[in-house]
């Protein structure tokens, strides 16, 4: 099964049920279906093909949406990049996967058109929105590919192992990866999904998290894969909006991350009626026990899920919300028709109670990264047959004696702020750029809201003084928003190894040891 | 001091990080610019409640009243009834 067919399909079944309501609209699966034909036909005729990557780097909107499926009925495979991403990592991007075409917002037409001189591979920007005043040659209007085409599907000549996106993630070695998922990755994940939670057609899921992450894509790929609705909204600043959107739409699945449910548990939840919410699914960074605890007794009537994964498969854990009383601090077991285990160094399974490397097998487990041989060669590796990858996750676990699973921590340095992965060594690079920094290191601190804050070390150079604020000014030219460190500390000297290293592991240990005398 | 000042200021300040005001418009939606997000907008209710001594109902943070700096002095002078002559005291003795 193709990722285009989730649309065709529905809209085939339920050409007059509403898929999707964003920005005001309400637009029902043969709409949207018509929409995303006649932007297919418009990509094709600009010289879109088979194989081809397109970059999408909107915010959540309809046109993100259509752009999806357009750029899948094109033959094409799609990106979608945080609309916070600043230029010169835009760039980085485009460039790691020679992108043919970008969707932007016209607001930002100018930086598009520049992007231009920097991206060889680049022909084409579709502005959505309002348009900047001075057209450039290879920018087109996002209306005008719709109401020039044909409403009818444009033949696709793709099958099921051609790759349908990739999901760009930080890596540790601070350059960001694009994560390879063919149509068959993802039909497989998220049918595996749907079916632990239990979706049906008459499901309406909210969704504030960004498309650019994994796990907010999903919603919508399953939403059009079970046929159900989509309300998507721009993100989570106003909590209030977002419940008052769940109860006037009855909305049955709530998915987060940890720092939106210790927001709505700071909020007096009774003045709002929440109570067709089925289900609130947790991913992305672990629930504490005791919110756990505080969102089972506020939301009383639905089913809470506890999950793990990360963007190399998808999804790899979930805790059946029968297990929460037993078990509440175990993501639980693999999802369906997906195996894992526990491995040690050597590569030797681990029994009960013993910690090791989480290792996964299954239809879900992505490609490798675009262009990333090294990165793909350290984290996949041959399965038990020929073609076959395991996907070395990076994170340790220990199981208990009736094999549900628990997060121990990570192998390497990788912050977790907001759910979103953060490569201490991407901020760090950027203070490096800032004229009068001579060392600079980047450790994630805990937070109640965020899970880790990111907090920056820095030591100026002879005859340089920087303020926090020049500091982190130059952090929001440079990084996405969930990237900005939250404090900046001044050193003489940072510690370091014998051979000049920079310390990272001195610093959290001073963090901690700083917290605990509080 | 105006409200609309002691909003730019602090948006200034604390979001933008520079006291240039030509990076932000009284009319422009915080949402749309990227200039706050979701944890952002925590911070700008309590600026609210310490500097203009209103109580921000949990009901009332929305775009309607949080996207910009003019719809922020509106709502805060529907909460304080117009006047607040003690806004820019506050702010510079802070």
């Amino acid at each position: 099964m193709l990722v285009n067919d989730f649309l065709q399909h529905s809209a085939e079944r339920s050409p007059d049920k509403i898929a999707l309501i964003c920005d005001g609209q309400r637009l029902t699966y043969a709409h949207l279906e018509e929409q995303t034909n006649r932007l297919a036909h418009g990509l094709l005729e600009l010289g879109i093909r088979r194989g081809d990557r397109v970059a999408i780097w909107l915010p959540n909107s309809v046109e993100t949406v259509v752009a999806i499926f357009a750029i899948l009925k094109a033959g094409a495979t799609f990106t979608v990049v945080n609309p916070t991403t600043k230029a010169s990592k835009l760039a980085f991007i485009l460039n790691n996967c020679a992108a043919r075409g970008l969707f932007a917002p016209g607001r930002l037409g100018e930086q598009a058109a520049q992007l231009f001189d920097t991206v060889p591979s680049l022909s084409l920007a579709v502005l959505c929105g309002k348009s900047p005043p001075h057209s450039h040659a290879h920018t087109i209007p996002f209306p005008q590919l719709l109401d020039t085409n044909s409403p009818t599907r444009p033949p696709c000549p793709t099958i099921d192992v051609d790759l349908a996106c990739l999901i760009y993630t930080s890596g540790s070695t601070g350059d960001p990866k694009g994560v390879m998922s063919t149509h068959a990755n993802m039909a497989f994940a998220a049918s595996s999904i749907i079916q632990y939670l239990e979706n049906v057609p008459d499901d309406i899921v909210i969704n504030v998290l960004p498309l650019s992450f994994d796990y907010g894509l999903y919603q919508l790929m399953m939403v059009f894969k079970f046929g159900g609705t989509l309300v998507l909204e721009r993100s989570f600043t106003y909590p209030a909006a977002v419940l008052k959107r769940i109860e006037q739409e009855r909305v049955t699945g709530l998915p987060g991350v940890p720092t939106l449910f210790a927001v709505l548990l700071q909020m007096d939840l009774t003045k709002f009626d929440l109570s067709s919410l089925r289900y609130l699914t947790n991913t992305a960074a672990a629930l504490p026990v005791e919110h756990i605890q505080r969102l089972r007794d506020a939301f009383p009537w639905a089913r809470l899920y506890s999950m793990y994964g990360l963007t190399e498969c998808k999804r790899t854990l979930y805790l059946p919300p029968e297990e929460l009383d037993r078990r509440p601090g175990s993501v639980g077991i693999a999802i369906p028709g997906t195996e894992v285990w526990i491995e040690d160094d050597d590569g030797n399974k681990l029994g009960p109670g013993k910690v090791g490397e989480l290792i996964v097998r299954g239809s879900h487990v992505m490609q490798g990264y675009w262009n990333n041989p090294e990165a793909t060669a350290r984290w996949y590796r041959p399965g038990r047959y020929p073609a076959e990858r395991l996907l070395c996750t990076g994170d340790l676990f220990k199981m208990d004696e009736e094999g549900f699973l628990y997060f121990v921590s990570r192998k390497d340095d990788i912050i977790k702020s907001r759910g979103e992965k953060i490569a201490p060594k991407e901020v760090e690079s950027v203070l490096y750029q800032l004229p009068g920094i001579v060392e600079a290191a980047v450790i994630g601190v805990p937070d109640e809201l965020l899970g880790q804050a990111v907090k920056a070390f820095v030591v100026c150079g002879e005859g340089h003084h920087l303020t926090e604020k020049e500091v982190l000014r130059h952090c929001a030219q440079h990084l996405e928003d969930f990237m900005m460190p939250k404090q900046v500390e001044f050193r003489d000297s940072l510690p370091k190894t014998s051979s000049g290293k920079i310390r990272s592991a001195a610093l959290k240990t001073s963090e901690v040891s700083e917290t605990s005398e509080v | 001091m105006p409200i609309e000042t002691a909003i730019r200021i602090f948006i200034l300040e604390n979001f933008l990080f520079t006291d240039d005001g030509s990076q932000l418009q009284n009319d422009a939606s915080f949402l749309e610019e990227g200039v706050v997000d979701s944890t952002g907008v925590l911070e700008l209710v309590m600026f609210v409640e310490e500097t203009f001594g209103v109580t921000v109902e949990d009901e009332e943070i929305l775009p309607e009243n949080f996207d910009s700096v003019t719809q922020l002095a509106r709502y805060v002078r529907s909460k304080t009834g117009e006047a607040i002559p003690d806004a820019g005291e506050r702010l510079s003795t802070a």
